[in-house]
């Protein structure tokens, strides 16, 4: 399908709103294989129940506002909206957490702003922030990385979990959950302990979290896949790791047994996920390129700040929120002279 | 004539010039109190006992009042009421005045009720003006209460929790709760819900003033359309 509203700049045809979906979707692919390995299948229920509700809303606003229904549902960005989501939010989040995440997401952030191009706020990240301050503890309850796990759930297990909101029977939500790496970090640190004492428990990997990092490096390979294939420029990530790194450095640098290296910052929580696949969603991030690299160091620098200093373990979707809003001035800021303008002739 | 004045006045009020619906004004007492529906009313009643106060008393001195000092004559007057209000609040529904606050005396920097003393009571006569603050007053309470009781049914899953601070201990029975665990959402709750509520209450406001005008604009056919039937 051709995209209709679009006037100029035309592209070619291999740039239809769909195909780019679609690569977005192949690239996260190997990612969520990742996840599904290190914290079993909820991810993939998660991500059905996600799609099934995103697609369904999708259709009824769309009914509602008396326009075409297939060719929106046809371009996949609900999809992708969905998938996002599903692979932020811990494997054994209730069914209707995301259902209520999928409709504000859809809904709210995306339909009511005017459907896919018009919308400020990236949807599946403001579903995020939505679900992260209204239910806190089910959003934060990690399931261990398989092979860290004492009591692995089977398939009908984590079914179950999901759909009656329950942990297991004979089972505490404690024994089965636990706090993210970035999370378990803070916590350590806040109690005063050094951060190579921290690095001692099992739970950690070569750079970050256990299982995590892989998962990350996973993300990493689709995000350079469509740096390859020009779904996406290099500019937004690449900042975004500046950003983030660069901070991470300098208070390291100042004491390292209070504040982690840079490495682990990039291969922890959100952050390899958010730097190719959320920051760089062409709808609410910037459009110039010198726009691009300000939005992106500044969104790695908030989510350093944030994870730091603030009251949320990871601050992916906080940062590109705030980066979201600010981005139209950015672009304002940013505008490139048009050829045989400007003042070098006056 | 006078009496369509008055449902004119009353409709305005309530509905097609809702203070904070359409005029938007009081925006800053209503999206920070109206967490749950008791604080809504508890603030609405305020609101309206010196919207109606302050439009009487404007509307007879409007003409002693030279023009030039009339805007710091109304604050004078407003402040005076919200005062007693405060006072008599704090005695009497001490608890109530604890959890509003500030916003209390804020009542008095409230844009409706100097909109309406200078839009309104300085132009018209003391029984208009009375029944003009009481439908601007109600209509504001309305939305406060209407707001508060949606967020706080979604952000903690009661309704009319703490109706003893209000109406005293016979009405504890007034409260509903849909269980202790229900997992409210705390956004609703915290200033966000506010702003998305109102937003939400607007748009439907505006649907259903678009759907009526639709039915009136259609009537006439209906009408027609009954008649053939009716003489067929």
């Amino acid at each position: 399908m051709q995209f209709q509203t679009f006037s100029s700049p035309h592209t070619d045809r291999s740039s239809s709103v769909d195909k780019v979906m679609l690569q977005v979707i192949l690239a996260l692919l190997p990612g969520v294989l990742a996840m599904t390995w290190y914290f079993g299948p909820g991810v993939l229920i998660n991500i059905v129940i996600a799609t099934l509700s995103a697609v369904a809303f999708e259709a009824l606003v769309l009914k509602l506002r008396k326009r075409p229904v297939m060719p929106t549902l046809h371009d996949l960005s609900a999809v992708v909206t969905a998938i996002l989501f599903a692979i932020a939010v811990p494997p054994l989040l209730p069914w209707w957490l995301t259902v209520i995440g999928m409709a504000f997401a859809i809904i709210m952030v995306k339909q009511l702003y005017g459907g896919l191009g018009y919308n400020p706020f990236n949807p599946a990240m403001a579903a995020y922030v939505l679900l992260l301050i209204s239910w806190p503890i089910p959003m934060t309850s990690w399931l261990p990385p398989a092979v860290l796990s004492t009591n692995p759930l089977d398939f009908m297990q984590i079914v179950s979990a999901i759909f009656t909101s329950s942990p297991p029977t004979g089972l505490e939500w404690d024994a089965i959950t636990m706090a993210t790496p970035l999370d378990g970090m803070r916590t350590n640190l806040d109690q005063g302990q050094m951060i190579s004492e921290i690095f001692q428990s099992p739970v950690w990997g070569d750079f970050g979290g256990l299982g995590w990092e892989w998962v990350g490096n996973w993300f990493l390979m689709g995000g350079l896949w469509l740096i390859y294939k020009r779904t996406i420029t290099w500019h937004i990530p690449l900042a975004f790791f500046a950003g983030l790194t660069g901070l991470a450095m300098i208070t390291f640098l100042f004491d390292p047994e209070s504040y982690p290296f840079a490495l682990f910052h990039v291969f922890s929580g959100g952050a390899i996920l958010g730097a190719f696949f959320i920051a760089t969603d062409p709808v609410t991030a910037c459009t110039t390129k010198k726009g691009q690299l300000i939005y992106g160091v500044a969104i790695g620098m908030l989510v350093y700040i944030i994870r730091t200093w603030g009251g949320y373990p990871d601050a992916v979707a906080f940062a590109v929120l705030l980066l979201n809003m600010a981005a139209p001035t950015i672009d304002y800021y940013t505008q490139p002279q048009v050829f045989g303008h400007g003042d070098n002739h006056g | 004539m006078s009496n369509s004045g008055f449902g004119r006045i009353i409709k305005d009020g309530l509905w097609s010039s809702n203070q904070a619906l359409v005029a938007l004004l009081g925006l800053c007492p209503l999206l920070a109190v109206t967490n749950t529906a008791i604080n809504g009313l508890g603030l609405g009643i305020a609101t309206t006992a010196v919207l109606v106060a302050s439009n009487g008393t404007v509307s007879l001195i409007r003409n002693l009042v030279r023009s030039e000092v009339r805007l710091p004559v109304f604050v004078l007057v407003i402040a005076s009421f919200v005062t007693a209000i405060e006072l008599s609040m704090n005695a009497y529904f001490h608890e109530l005045h604890k959890i509003l606050g500030i916003f209390i005396p804020l009542i008095v920097t409230n844009c409706a009720i100097i909109g309406r003393a200078e839009a309104f009571a300085s132009k018209n006569n003391l029984l208009r003006s009375l029944v003009d603050g009481l439908s601007v007053g109600v209509g504001f309470t309305l939305v406060l209460v209407t707001l508060g009781g949606m967020r706080e049914l979604i952000g903690q899953g009661t309704l009319f929790d703490q109706a003893h601070l209000m109406f005293g201990a016979a009405a504890e029975g007034m409260s509903l709760s849909l269980g202790s665990d229900f997992q409210g959402m705390l956004l609703a709750i915290l200033p966000p819900g506010a702003f998305i509520g109102l937003g939400l209450m607007i748009a439907i406001k505006n649907l259903i003033d678009k759907r009526l005008a639709q039915t009136t604009a259609t009537k006439p056919e209906a009408i027609e359309s009954g008649a053939e039937a009716g003489a067929s």
